[in-house]
């Protein structure tokens, strides 16, 4: 599988680590991921915007037919949270799929998310586990 | 004042192997592998977890039950034997994943499973000479072993984090002595996966020697004796060196239980004696004072005395996970899912 760009990921890793969004200074709108334009009202001007580390689950998906760099993790289970204003897609980890429910509280987890071989880099993001 | 812990943060992985399991999958018998080594069971990572991944979720909680600013680190230093990288260090990766400065000091550092309280020590050196305000020290491991052998019972994974500062601190170091040779007792090669050791060897010389000297050291040198503490928690590879080395100190066991973890989680390396230092912590009274005594191969122990102050007790209402929570939530996985979380199964890279 053809991996993101390390320099691409460089530049994302506000995002990937530590959920860094950004808001429209004009409308108030949220974005994440990030944004450079506001898709709403067209402005320019965004703020940083931290997302809660904490949150609802809206939904998930059991997948068992994956992407070549999850073939190991089967099945991988995405699902999308409410952190504070938007929604969030992500892997959920450390919970068997039939134990979670829509409305449960969630946190986010740092996890190794793509491994470039065996000598190539680790890089790291969000994931989302059930709060205990 | 002087320097201290401002605040604490553990992580435990939430999968488990039990030792009857491991025992039986290599033809031991488990009852004597219980008794050899008293870890009932031992903590293991996610398949997606690693070191750094584990580091972060420790030093996050760290922050958060302190409410300390990341802004206002001054130096992270990670203490580990299992990095992710060769070369490429794992407390730069803090840096961003933790929202610090860029002004801070960072380094990995290695001395088998001492290092992290040599972190502890430079960091409140630094802090002690008013160049840094806080600093960040780290342990963490996803230690290795190699399956079958002795390690395989006890070798895990967790990690614990310490803001040192002298602002707000919960348990004040009011000294700290060290103790080290060159004794080969536990080695890894560059390239080897896993670490070799002189078997009975770790024992006498290596570790009672380096642990029981360290604590005795700074008892003499500081005339403070078993009945000033009201806590002592020492390295723990299995469950019975450290009983043996309060034993050999005049320790009575119920001031050492409270810092055993090693008999649920197995051993965590850098996080060993600091997740058991946690877990003190998180039960302490003010007043309360605790001897602290890491080891690491190779060989060496770092000693602290640790006064505990008004601070801890708001430190321990945070809302952030305690240890003995950490150690009760648990999902057990066989012999077969332990090798893959490990990465223990060769694959096509």
């Amino acid at each position: 599988m053809e991996h993101e760009s390390v320099p691409l990921y460089w530049r994302n890793i506000p995002s990937y680590y530590r959920l860094a969004a950004r808001r429209c200074r004009k409308c108030g709108e949220v974005y994440y991921p990030p944004v450079v334009k506001c898709p709403r009202c067209g402005s320019s001007e965004l703020e940083d915007f931290q997302l809660p580390h904490e949150g609802e689950l809206v939904e998930f998906t059991v997948l068992r037919s994956v992407p070549t760099d999850y073939m190991k993790q089967k099945p991988l289970v995405i699902g999308l949270v409410k952190l504070g204003p938007v929604k969030v897609l992500g892997q959920i980890v450390d919970a068997a799929p039939e134990k979670l429910k829509a409305g449960q509280r969630m946190e986010v987890v740092f996890r190794r998310v793509v491994v470039d071989g065996k000598y190539g880099l680790v890089m790291y993001g969000y994931k989302f586990r059930p709060r205990p | 004042m002087r320097a201290g812990i401002v605040s604490w943060g553990a992580y435990i992985p939430k999968y488990r192997i039990r030792t009857e399991d491991i025992a039986a999958t290599w033809g031991d018998d488990p009852a004597r592998i219980v008794d050899l080594y008293l870890v009932y069971e031992k903590s293991v990572e996610g398949y997606d977890e690693d070191a750094v991944t584990i580091a972060t979720e420790a030093a996050r909680r760290a922050l958060r039950r302190g409410a300390v600013d990341p802004k206002r680190i001054g130096a992270v230093y990670s203490g580990t034997e299992s990095k992710p990288y060769a070369v490429k260090p794992i407390s730069s990766i803090l840096i961003d994943a933790l929202g610090l400065a860029n002004n801070v000091f960072a380094v990995d550092m290695e001395f088998a499973c001492k290092a992290a309280s040599d972190g502890i020590v430079a960091i409140a050196g630094l802090v002690e000479s008013g160049r840094i305000e806080y600093g960040l020290a780290v342990g963490t491991d996803t230690s290795q072993g190699e399956p079958g052998e002795h390690l395989d019972y006890s070798a895990s994974s967790g990690g614990v984090a310490y803001v040192i500062g002298r602002d707000g601190v919960a348990a004040e170091f009011e000294t700290i002595y060290t103790y080290n040779s060159d004794t080969p007792d536990f080695w890894r090669r560059e390239g080897s996966p896993y670490p070799m050791h002189g078997e009975g060897f770790t024992g006498e010389p290596a570790y009672f020697r380096h642990v029981v000297g360290a604590a005795k050291g700074l008892m003499e040198r500081h005339g403070y004796k078993v009945s000033d503490f009201a806590y002592a928690v020492f390295h723990q590879p299995n469950g019975r060196f450290p009983m043996r080395a309060a034993s050999m100190l005049g320790f009575p066991p119920d001031k050492v239980k409270p810092g055993i973890v090693v008999t649920h989680i197995g051993n965590t390396y850098n996080a060993s004696a600091l997740m058991g230092l946690a877990r003190v912590l998180e039960q302490a009274k003010p007043g309360d004072k605790i001897l602290l005594v890491t080891f690491g191969s190779g060989a060496g122990s770092n000693a602290f005395v640790l006064n505990v102050t008004d601070a801890v007790l708001e430190r321990q209402k945070a809302d952030v996970p305690k240890v003995d929570e950490m150690i009760a939530d648990k999902i057990y996985i066989d012999y077969a899912m332990y090798l893959k979380n490990r990465k223990m199964v060769k694959l096509f890279e």
